[in-house]
């Protein structure tokens, strides 16, 4: 399958794509978490089955606990663990990073909390904070971050699960892919599409 | 632009950015830490722990915080703020209204909550500044839906987004104004015992006939209830016309973004060439022509199994797993037909239509129902469904019918062409927000 020259996916298309990528992920990080394909909770009324009976979902890794990249920030309270989901967006007809994240330990992120809005009870640990992860990046994608925060990393309710989760705002996926397409024809595949799109999100 | 437009907006538009709901807030009983004396009267009570506001249909909840805030700080306990709202036990996410109340409930009896901010289900929402985002977000949607690019909202310049924005606000602050105003008149609360007794009396003499009946409370129908929407009614009489004023404000910067889905009243157009605009935008015309034939929709379904025809009787939401909401964008394919409301229903729920099945597999009419026709379903005995038109109620297989569909507080006719519904329904970010009741006559076995 050829992705559309807008850069844009189809949802089933989407679902090819996640499923090629979690297979190459299995066979070249074996060692490292697993994305798997999550059936989207049955809402009463909504069609469940997309066009050609594919079942809707989205591609999730849980419990990432990421190596620090600053030593110095690891202040004791515990790792941080990272949840990943990418989800099919049908108004940017791209694939949607949604991430939340949270500290083994409660307490140190709790008292963070009480003076930051984002604050939350989850049975597992304290969600952290944008501030908190923005210690997990690398020195030059804090600054980025800082720079278009407001533009690029929101808070949104996760349209699967309705509940609040960070993203990366979808508007310009389509352009840069695009771009990244023209560039080099072999990429044009359905099949590495979300290999292309995560490695520009690193590389961003 | 929409047809009909003066400039000022259409008549629907009009109506929809006067539109407003009679607010009566209430503190927490948990959140409070100082009693006033015993309140004499009702009235005291009314002027200490409720607060009453007019709040603009299309406005945005947290936006009246700094208003409501000094109105209950004498009573709150001192340490840091985080402010929500409450609706029977439902932490509120959006201007919910119209889905929360199956019979519109005014005034709309919301508790505020300063402690225990439910980080969980509700997204933040802090400032001002952050709720301007979330509507420049989503006006960044609608436009790469309509248009399959953001560029006309991501090139927009800051006077222009800043005049947008307070379009959008103004309408809100004139509202708080005119009830800022209303409470410095101290005639007015030298009035209310007077108009209390007034009230009593006419509550007793003419047993409530006087209402139109959404006025009409079946529950704990106060005095102050009374008095309190007869002021609100004077109120949105007098200000609609001031409200229209920055309606225009919007229209004018709106059509800037080239966002209109042009069309009639019996089809959806896509326009595929916009004359060159003047106003100073002409860098947007190359890629704010292309159109999608998508329209962006939000969609929220509440599920009613209760054996009732009365949707006062329908109880309230207990949490938000018992709606399904979606925000998926409509697909116009018919161009030049006649596209109804009832056609983008059709194309988001299919599953509670059984016509699509009846048009394609037309030959094998038995397979179809009885009572089910192949369009317009207008043979059924309009005694059949109750108060509801029999268009209205459609029976898909598994026994579930439509039993009202709502768009900024109004139930339309499900045949109006859709395109007429977008272009005067919709909210400012230009998503159509559309709630459904669905009335299940068996139990969902899901």
């Amino acid at each position: 399958m050829v992705v559309s020259s807008d850069g844009t996916l189809s949802s089933t298309e989407f679902y090819f794509a996640a499923s090629a990528f979690s297979e190459q992920w299995t066979k070249f990080n074996s060692a490292l978490p697993q994305w798997s394909w999550v059936p989207s909770p049955k809402r009463p009324w909504i069609p469940h089955n997309q066009v050609n009976y594919v079942e809707e979902g989205y591609l999730s890794v849980e419990n990432v606990i990421l190596p620090k990249l600053n030593e110095i920030q690891n202040d004791g309270a515990g790792a941080h663990h990272y949840d990943f989901h990418v989800v099919y967006s049908a108004s940017y007809r791209v694939p949607v990073l949604y991430f939340r994240a949270y500290c083994s330990v409660k307490l140190i992120l709790s008292i963070l909390g009480l003076y930051q809005l984002i604050i939350a009870s989850s049975p597992d640990g304290q969600p952290l904070l944008l501030d908190d992860m923005e210690k997990d990046l690398p020195l030059n994608s804090v600054e980025q971050l800082t720079r278009s925060r407001r533009m690029f990393i929101t808070q949104e309710e996760h349209p699967q699960l309705n509940r609040p989760w960070y993203t990366l705002h979808p508007c310009g996926t389509s352009e840069w892919m695009k771009l990244l397409l023209c560039n080099d024809a072999s990429a044009a595949q359905v099949e590495g599409y979300l290999w292309t799109n995560t490695s520009s999100h690193g590389s961003q | 632009m929409v047809m009909g437009d003066k400039g000022g907006g259409t008549e629907a538009q009009q109506y929809v950015w006067g539109g407003a709901i009679p607010l009566q807030i209430h503190l927490h009983d948990s959140e409070v830490t100082t009693l006033p004396p015993p309140p004499p009267a009702l009235v005291a009570l009314f002027f200490y722990f409720v607060y009453l506001i007019l709040a603009p249909r299309i406005g945005y909840l947290p936006l009246l915080v700094p208003q409501i805030k000094p109105f209950f700080s004498s009573s709150l306990p001192p340490g840091v703020d985080t402010v929500w709202f409450e609706y029977k036990g439902l932490p509120l996410k959006w201007g919910s209204f119209d889905l929360l109340c199956a019979e519109p409930e005014r005034p709309w009896n919301l508790t505020i909550h300063f402690r225990g901010y439910p980080g969980n289900i509700l997204t933040p929402c802090e400032s001002e500044d952050s709720i301007k985002w979330s509507f420049i977000n989503a006006l960044k949607e609608a436009a790469y839906i309509i248009n399959g690019n953001c560029k006309n909202i991501m090139n927009m310049s800051q006077p222009d987004q800043a005049e947008l924005w307070r379009s959008v606000l103004n309408g809100m602050e004139l509202y708080l104004d005119i009830t800022k105003r209303l409470k410095k008149f101290t005639f007015v609360k030298a009035l209310v015992p007077y108009a209390l007794a007034a009230m009593l009396f006419i509550k007793n003499a003419v047993t409530c006939n006087l209402f139109p009946r959404p006025y009409k409370q079946s529950g704990d129908c106060s005095c102050t209830t009374y008095l309190s929407l007869l002021l609100f009614r004077l109120i949105a009489l007098n200000f609609r016309s001031e409200v229209a004023g920055q309606l225009e404000v919007y229209l004018r910067v709106s059509s800037k973004l080239k966002l209109d889905i042009v069309g009639d009243d019996f089809s959806l157009k896509l326009n595929s060439s916009t004359s060159k605009s003047n106003q100073g935008v002409s860098d947007l015309d190359a890629t704010g022509t292309t159109r999608t034939g998508r329209i962006p929709v939000r969609l929220y379904i509440r599920t009613i199994d209760e054996d009732t025809d009365d949707l006062e009787d329908v109880t309230a939401i207990g949490s938000w797993e018992k709606v399904s909401y979606i925000n998926r964008p409509v697909e116009v394919h018919s161009e030049g037909k006649c596209f109804t409301l009832n056609g983008a229903l059709k194309a988001l729920l299919p599953e509670l239509f059984t016509e699509a099945s009846s048009t394609n597999a037309h030959t094998s009419g038995a397979e179809v129902e009885g009572g089910q026709r192949s369009d317009g379903d207008s043979s059924r005995s309009p005694g059949e469904t109750g108060e509801a038109p029999s268009e209205h109620s459609r029976l898909p297989s598994d026994g579930a019918e439509i039993k009202l569909v709502r768009i900024q507080g109004i139930e339309p006719q499900l045949e109006i062409p859709f395109g007429w519904v977008v272009n005067n329904l919709m909210n400012p970010d230009h998503y159509l927000h559309i709630c459904v009741y669905v009335k299940v006559l068996e139990p969902i076995t899901i």
